[in-house]
């Protein structure tokens, strides 16, 4: 602080808290919503004030899902997501450490090659190659199972370039040690490099499992049975058009289920997914 | 930069870098050199018959007064998403380095929304200005609004980029924060003593040092609205209505998936490539000047 000028304070805190309104309050409604019955959301307007049906609305979604729409019960959908948030974040960080480590540490032809071709996903996202990448899935038959969900959004540029770089500041010391130790290079790798590696592997997990998590496209392309839906998918399932006959209580009790673990994620780990956010994207 | 001490092996690299090349391959490669590869032909009502046009595809597309629309609204969305996404956040990151007292509680509670699905981020809002039973719709009821984002192109507009914007807010807020505090206290402190005041400060030297984070943010803000606001945009309006919503990306799933026209949603989903190809570009000949690998 430079300067103390009471008025400048109050005014940040003020700007602040209406910050922190602004970003709650659709939280806040959708908990509310969470706690009511269907009838008491549609009394225009709905109440404000949590009501008492928080026990059941998520236990039916939990379940058995909502009786409009997709009637498949959230539980399966959320561990749906959970499997697909690992897979995909432990994935992407196994295949990533692994090419790094062969592209810093060995030298072989072809080897700038791959690194260009990794780097290049870059500009390729799913969303622009849609229906190929569909046809190849369904192709090898992976559609409706966890491989197809997975392994086609494993490959990371990324998460290999973060690991390049890290790798460059491990002292040359320790790699000419363990050569002079006689140890190979997967001993090298298992030994030294991966322990070395810790921090940058908590914070990349952190962000690929919230990518993963909350994937969209994706799923929505490769899931046709409700038993594969993830969560984020169930809710958009759960809305029918025409707002009377959408189970509100159920589907905002389904999102706050939905929201719950990324964000536990983030505000739990929030160095690691600082670290993670400002070093994966720059 | 390179190492000195490297390991020799004639298998083991290869080995190691397997995987991520076979995913690559077959899920990135492959598929984009099919979408470019669709896009110069036509299939039949059935699928059984495929021929191959050339560039009539993309002349279609661009005689196409829907996919110009298209193009408009996406420029117009992402213009706003970046734009209102960044200017709110610069505030409260602004104000949020200021303040001493509760500022991990500002920054855990304005951080959390990064870990909502844009998808679940349009239905919240779809919730809260749902027609009939949304809390905001029956506010503005009240002061006479004649809200129906249903029926009304513009306010659907208007709902997908306030989703949009709310979603995004966190991100840009962390990277701002960050920024911020990364320039040197002393300059402040000379400019304070030089006479200048909190609002010749930010002006003068604060804002035209966090330019390149600005920068940045725009890119990343303006990718950002292109591709990943298509769980915003499904969740609450499909593109709708009437297309005042349909985004380039969106379009491309509708035609591709819903409306089943191979040829014009990959000549579709090539012009996209050559977008984002650019992007990634611009974003890389920046970062270049600042970032040494």
């Amino acid at each position: 602080m430079v300067e103390d000028r009471p008025w400048l304070t109050f005014l940040a805190h003020a700007v602040l808290i209406a910050g922190v309104a602004l970003v709650a309050f659709p939280l806040y409604v959708t908990f509310v919503a969470s706690t009511l019955t269907a009838e008491q959301i549609l009394t225009v307007p709905m109440p404000l004030l949590p009501g008492s049906h928080l026990i059941e609305n998520y236990s039916q979604a939990l379940s058995s899902g909502s009786t409009m729409g997709a009637s498949a019960p959230v539980g399966r959908m959320m561990l749906n997501s959970l499997v697909m948030a690992i897979a995909i974040a432990v994935g992407k960080i196994a295949i990533s450490v692994i090419a790094s480590f062969a592209i810093v540490y060995f030298r072989f032809p072809l080897r700038n090659f791959f690194f260009w071709m990794i780097f290049i996903t870059l500009m390729l996202p799913v969303e622009v190659r849609i229906i190929p990448t569909y046809k190849v899935v369904s192709d090898l038959g992976m559609v409706n199972s966890y491989l197809g969900l997975t392994v086609p959004l494993i490959a990371s540029a990324t998460a290999t370039f973060l690991f390049r770089q890290f790798f460059l500041t491990i002292p040359e010391e320790l790699a000419e040690a363990s050569r002079i130790d006689g140890a190979g290079p997967m001993r090298f790798f298992f030994d030294v490099v991966l322990p070395l590696s810790k921090t940058t592997i908590a914070a990349l997990f952190v962000i690929q499992f919230i990518y993963g998590w909350n994937q969209y496209l994706w799923p929505l392309l490769i899931t046709t049975q409700e038993s594969m839906y993830t969560t984020v998918i169930g809710i958009k399932r759960m809305i029918m058009t025409g707002d009377a006959a959408t189970e509100w209580n159920l589907v905002m009790a389904t999102a706050m289920l939905a929201m719950l673990p990324p964000a536990l994620v983030v505000v739990l780990m929030q160095r690691w997914f600082v670290k993670g956010l400002v070093e994966t994207e720059k | 930069m390179e190492k000195r001490v490297v390991f020799r092996s004639a298998w083991l690299p290869y080995a190691l870098v397997a995987p991520q090349i076979v995913i690559t391959v077959l899920f990135f490669f492959w598929p984009a050199v099919q979408a470019v590869w669709y896009s110069f032909q036509v299939q039949d009502a059935f699928g059984l018959k495929t021929e191959f046009v050339g560039l009539r595809n993309f002349a279609e597309l661009f005689a196409d007064s829907h996919y110009l629309d298209s193009f408009k609204i996406t420029a117009f969305f992402s213009i706003i998403v970046a734009g209102a996404g960044i200017a709110i956040s610069l505030v409260l990151a602004t104000f949020a380095d200021r303040v001493v007292r509760g500022a991990l509680a500002y920054k855990t509670l304005l951080i959390w929304p990064y870990a909502v699905a844009p998808a679940i981020a349009g239905a919240l809002w779809a919730f809260l200005f749902a027609p009939s039973v949304g809390i905001l719709s029956y506010f503005l009821r009240k002061t006479g609004y004649n809200w129906d984002w249903v029926l009304n192109g513009d306010q659907a507009m208007f709902l997908v980029i306030v989703a949009a914007v709310w979603k995004q807010i966190s991100y840009n807020f962390l990277f701002f924060l960050a920024g911020l505090q990364s320039i040197p206290k002393s300059l402040i402190e000379a400019a304070a003593i030089d006479g200048a005041g909190p609002g010749r400060r930010f002006r003068d030297i604060v804002f035209p040092l966090l330019s390149p984070t600005t920068f940045f943010l725009l890119v990343v803000n303006i990718v950002y609205a292109f591709f990943d606001t298509f769980g915003v945009i499904d969740s609450i309006t499909q593109g709708g209505p009437a297309g005042a919503t349909q985004i380039l990306v969106y379009k491309v799933y509708y035609d591709g998936v819903k409306a089943g026209d191979l040829g014009g949603s990959s000549a579709q989903s090539v012009v996209l490539m050559a977008i984002v190809i650019a992007l990634t570009v611009v974003q890389f000949r920046f970062v270049e000047r600042k970032v040494n690998y």
